[in-house]
């Protein structure tokens, strides 16, 4: 059964040593370490931020007397009175803003929760209550909720991402013609929200010039000069405070409405303004995972070999700005394929824009490209897990460049042993416990190694302490201690006498902590500015620990510094000063030169009840192998989020949307249905070694994403195992298997 | 949340006596706190119930088979009672089985047969229709709204909101009396009478006056070993039900000498499946029996497209609750 706690795990060949984090004891003891805990100057003034009930219409008149009129209130910004604002690039423009819709930009309303107005006063009750008293009337027009609403219009990707390119890799038409097993299938994801335990929240106060922000953040350095680009400042003048932040998952990468209505309502009032997103608010303010529909047809020849595969996704996305996450060319990537093709659409709807959650593209494609593989394993008659070893390929066949390291087939070895496969009856419903059934499924997971540039300064001091300062992000990752082991390696310097500081635009800028790619970002850059510290103490690559210590006690001044930088094999050092604008350059997955991923195996086995169909899963095995393992109790608390949030994606997670109103009805966390710990088994996870010297300094793949990826393929095909019911939209609910 | 005035009257009386229009109590507050927060419930004074009379109405009482209960104990303390566990597991099972460690901890039973419903578009005052929220705006689940938690049972064209409540099945089950200290004094009430159908004015959930006080809950026969609450929800925990049935069954050899049946997550108030109950009186034990009871409790149901489910569910989670009950020691 399952284990009261984790132990903590043993470092295996090449990984680093499983320490606990620096900040272990601030989180359990409830220290006060977020930004909005940070304290201001002054007295702050509380926001309320009043969002539309409709998801597309125009309002038509705004009274705000009773509203100004509750004691204490100080002001309501609404788009007619509100302070001129500067154009903010959304993400695909190389900006950071969620949306190209202006905060506060006019009467017109473009989805439901869109922010119209902001009352500011000395308290929160009163700007609360204000709120009950603002009376914004709309004339209404009839929304696109999702597919197949009325009014959802198609485009190619091609015509909103010039750079997307459909594959056309051989002729999959004819390979699939030509198959001697071949399936067709329809699947569907939902809509989901990140739903981090901590708010959306933004403080901001001004000094003089100087803007000063506190505000969750996954990316400090970009939303210094995004905010400063809105609200036509000198970027100089801004600075992020965001030192560590209660959970993201790609939500807090953009800059969203907030962070210009606090600092415009600050400096009208001359004093701090904290805003904060309710959690119904939350919904509609900071993006979702949008839904997608996914068509697969795959075929494999007689003997079990890949053939061709054709995919085409369809993904929802908002009428003012058509975010997309594609991916199809990731998926192209995993086996062995003869032939593929695949093509991307947008629909677009009256829906707020969509964001990056944990495996953006990944979640999607890969649970598709994964149900296909089971289905046509079970066409095919061979072992899944078989099946998926059989097609594996040591290059990316789409565009021909090798793996620098790739061991799907030793995490499926390793999870078939732990989880004892080899006693699966391929026979669906062939397992039961009394009214019970049984069913075991099995799904590869991948995660792009993704990596951004990224600076760091070390500092030694003669003492034998060292402290590192870089603009990297810690969402609750481990982060922090992470950056002090890569040091302690370079440097020989027990990773507890380091100090870190991040989450801070003053520090030297840091890449996007989003992808995956902090950890290889951030070492790569700490061991840079390290081997500048040893090239300067005139210590060689080989030292002894004893010669380190030595060289350090020697040292003539009290303390040394260096700034080191790194940048990933396609860039070059514009990068790096890119990075100063705030500019996000991410290289990953297959490019021309090489592909670069990290894999998993994972094993499930669920039970459903005969009669009422509720679905339990008693255990989950998830084996992965990411390069070097800096740490493998942060490594391991990855993995454990991952498969659990794996589980939830499968089963409970979904945003529910009323199609006629186009607005999001489970918008708590209540009904929005994560698991809790009644719906999580045995989970057990399994580090693979695996060394990769080509991939980056320290040869870390990021982890981060890894284990949340291909989870439901291997759910829905334990359920599949179970009761012989193939569900191919998600989440499973009972309804579709009564 | 709107300004409002708080009082913390000291006796039952005091707090009825004292009652004004426009005031409301609360005891945990779990449900009331949450709806004001939300501005559904905009009490203009709250009056404070959790303390009356230190612990007065704070209380479990056996007397041979009759079990009385003090409104104001908290759903653990009731959950965790290991004579009520033993005498009439359906009580604990139903209390157990609901909300979450701390929001047990905090409300108490007489709160919790008050909650009201989950409706999306009754909890959010952005939603213009809601018959429930503002008499005559409409019904937006109906108006092509998201139903798929809505009810089938007891519905009426107006609202088909679900009563989500778990440990009412067992009180309704239970032939409960509510003891009540209304304007006028004491008096009783049907716990099968608390609770009114929607019909044409779905804001009138209960019988209750505003003032009228719930003292304690009082079950005249609570002999129930062979009793169960079975709970089918999204989740393992903290969700409400999509279905659930409250089940007890007293044999006389293999024949079902009394049962009952209460039906969560599927009607518009706590529901008792009394002729399904009939059905079974009577008659053996048997699974195409229990199918055949279920066929009744479910005869009546009208659905949306995305509720339809919940027909098949509750009819099959009502046939495994009795299979288990039955299976229980008597
Ligand atoms: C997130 C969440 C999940 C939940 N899940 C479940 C679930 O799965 N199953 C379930 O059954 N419940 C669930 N609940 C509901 C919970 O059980 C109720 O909120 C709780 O029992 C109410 O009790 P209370 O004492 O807090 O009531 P209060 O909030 O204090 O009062 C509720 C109502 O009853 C009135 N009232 C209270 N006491 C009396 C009295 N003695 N006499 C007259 N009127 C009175 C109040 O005026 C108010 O209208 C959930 C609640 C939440 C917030
Ligand atoms: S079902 Fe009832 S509560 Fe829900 S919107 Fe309709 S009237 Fe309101």
């Amino acid at each position: 059964m399952a284990q009261d706690y984790t132990p903590v795990p043993a470092a295996k060949e090449n990984m680093g040593q499983p320490i606990a984090r620096y900040e272990a004891l601030q989180k359990v003891t409830g220290a006060k370490i977020y930004a909005d805990d940070l304290p201001v100057p002054g007295r702050p003034a509380y926001a309320w931020m009043v969002t539309s009930g409709i998801a597309k219409g125009r309002i038509t008149s705004i009274d705000d007397s009773a509203a100004l009129a509750v004691p204490g209130v100080q002001m309501v910004m609404t788009h007619e009175n509100r302070p001129p604002l500067g154009d903010a690039k959304t993400f695909s423009s190389g900006g950071l803003a969620i949306t190209e819709l202006a905060p506060l930009a006019g009467p017109e309303v473009h989805h439901d929760g869109q922010p119209v107005a902001l009352i500011v006063a000395d308290t929160f009750e009163a700007a609360r209550e204000a709120s009950f008293k603002l009376k914004i009337a709309y004339t209404e027009d009839t929304p696109t909720a999702t597919f197949g609403s009325p009014g959802a219009t198609q485009k190619n990707l091609k015509e909103v991402n010039p750079s997307f390119e459909p594959i056309r890799f051989n002729d999959a038409g004819a390979a699939l013609a030509g198959s001697a097993h071949t399936i067709d299938s329809e699947y569907y994801t939902p809509i989901q929200h990140h739903n981090a335990i901590e708010l959306f929240s933004t403080t901001a106060y001004w000094d003089g010039p100087r803007l000063v922000l506190h505000e969750p953040s996954q990316f400090v350095w970009g939303l210094k000069n995004a905010a400063a680009e809105q609200l036509q400042t000198d970027s100089e003048t801004v600075r992020i405070k965001s030192p560590f932040v209660g959970g993201a998952f790609g939500s807090k990468a953009a800059m969203t409405h907030r962070t210009a209505l606090a600092a415009m309502a600050s400096k009208q009032l001359g004093r701090p303004v904290k805003l904060v997103a309710m959690r119904d608010q939350g919904f509609t303010h900071s993006g979702h995972r949008q839904e997608t529909r996914q068509r697969v047809r795959l075929g494999c020849d007689a003997s079990g070999k890949l053939t061709g595969y054709d995919h085409t996704q369809w993904e929802f996305t908002a009428r003012t700005t058509p975010y997309s996450n594609g991916g199809l060319e990731k998926t192209a990537a995993m086996y062995d394929f003869k032939a593929v093709k695949s093509d991307n659409y947008v629909v677009q709807g009256d829906r707020n824009v969509p964001t990056f959650m944990r495996s953006p593209a990944e979640v999607p494609t890969v649970y598709a490209l994964e149900a296909a593989m089971n289905e046509l394993a079970a066409e095919a008659g061979i072992d899944p897990v078989e099946f998926r070893k059989m097609n594996d390929t040591r290059v990316d066949p789409v565009k021909g460049v090798p793996y620098t390291s790739r061991s799907l087939n030793q995490c499926l070895d390793a999870a078939a042993e732990r989880f004892g496969w080899s006693r699966r009856n391929p026979q669906p419903r062939s397992m039961r416990q009394g009214e019970w059934l049984i069913g075991w499924g099995c799904s590869m997971a991948m995660y792009p190694t993704q990596m951004s540039p990224s600076t760091a300064r070390v500092t030694l001091k003669r003492n034998g302490t060292a402290s590192i300062e870089v603009a990297a992000h810690d969402v609750g990752t481990g982060c922090y201690t992470i950056a002090a082991q890569a040091a302690g390696e370079r440097l020989g310097i027990d990773p507890t006498r380091i100090s870190v500081q991040m989450g801070d635009s003053r520090l030297p800028p840091g890449p996007v902590s989003g992808g995956s790619i902090s950890t290889a970002s951030v070492t790569s850059a700490v061991a840079n500015a390290c081997d500048r510290l040893n090239e300067r103490l005139g210590l060689p690559a080989d030292a002894t620990a004893d010669q380190r210590r030595a060289a350090i006690a020697a040292m003539s001044m009290p303390e040394l510094d260096a700034t080191g930088s790194w940048f990933p094999a396609e860039l070059d050092q514009k990068a790096v000063d890119a990075l100063y604008e705030g500019g996000v350059r991410i290289v990953g997955g297959s490019t021309d030169k090489r592909a670069m991923y990290a894999f998993g195996a994972e094993m499930v086995e669920v039970r459903i009840n005969e009669r009422t169909r509720e679905v339990r899963v008693p255990r989950i095995v998830g084996a992965f192998a990411a390069g070097h393992i800096m740490n493998p109790r942060t490594a391991h608390s990855q993995y454990l989020g991952g498969l659990i949030w794996g589980i939830g994606s499968a089963l409970h997670e979904s945003t529910e949307i009323d199609h006629k109103r186009a607005r999001y009805t489970n918008d708590n966390i209540a009904e929005y249905l994560i698991p809790v710990n009644a719906d999580i088994g045995e989970v057990d996870i399994i580090m693979v070694p695996e060394v990769d010297d080509e991939i980056n300094v320290l040869g870390v793949k990021g982890i981060g994403e890894l284990a949340n990826v291909g989870t439901p393929a291997a759910i829905t095909d334990a359920i599949w195992h179970a009761t012989g019911i193939r569900i191919r939209d998600l989440p499973v609910r009972i309804e579709k298997l009564l | 949340m709107r300004p409002f005035h708080y009082d913390k009257p000291a006796t039952a009386t005091d707090a009825v006596t004292n009652f004004r229009p426009g005031a409301q109590y609360f005891a945990g507050g779990t449900t009331m706190v949450d709806l004001m927060k939300l501005d559904v419930m905009k009490p203009a004074r709250l009056i404070d119930i959790s303390g009356l009379e230190k612990g007065r109405y704070d209380f479990i009482k056996w007397s041979g088979k009759s079990l009385r209960i003090g409104a104001l104990t908290p759903m653990t303390k009731l959950a965790d009672d290991d004579k009520v566990r033993a005498r009439v597991p359906m009580l604990s099972d139903a209390l157990w089985l609901a909300a979450s460690p701390q929001i047990r901890n905090m409300a108490r039973i007489g709160g919790n047969v008050l909650q009201r419903t989950r409706c999306p578009y009754f909890r959010d005052t952005s939603y213009e229709q809601c018959n429930k929220r503002k008499p005559g705006s409409g019904c937006a689940a109906l108006d092509g709204g998201v139903t798929r938690h809505h009810a089938v049972l007891g519905t009426s064209d107006k609202c088909i909101a679900t009563y989500p409540g778990d440990f009412a099945q067992a009180l309704v089950a239970l032939d409960a009396v509510v003891e009540i200290l209304g304007e006028d004094g004491p008096r009783s009430l049907r716990f099968a009478d608390l609770h009114v159908l929607p019909e044409a004015r779905p804001d009138r959930e209960t019988t209750l006056a505003p003032s009228d006080l719930i003292i304690a809950f009082s079950i005249e026969d609570a002999d129930f070993p062979r009793s169960k609450y079975l709970k089918i929800r999204d989740r393992e925990s903290y969700a409400y039900a999509l279905a659930s049935t409250a089940s007890a069954l007293r044999m006389d050899g293999n024949t079902i000498a009394d049962v009952r049946l209460g039906l969560g997550g599927v009607a518009t108030t706590p529901w008792r499946a009394r002729e399904a109950e009939a059905a079974l009186r009577g008659g053996p034990a048997t699974e195409a029996q229990f199918a055949r009871a279920a066929d009744i409790a479910f005869a009546g149901a009208s659905t949306t497209d995305e509720n339809a489910f919940k027909v098949e569910l509750g009819k099959r989670t009502m046939v495994r609750s009795l299979l288990e009950t039955a299976r229980m020691e008597g």
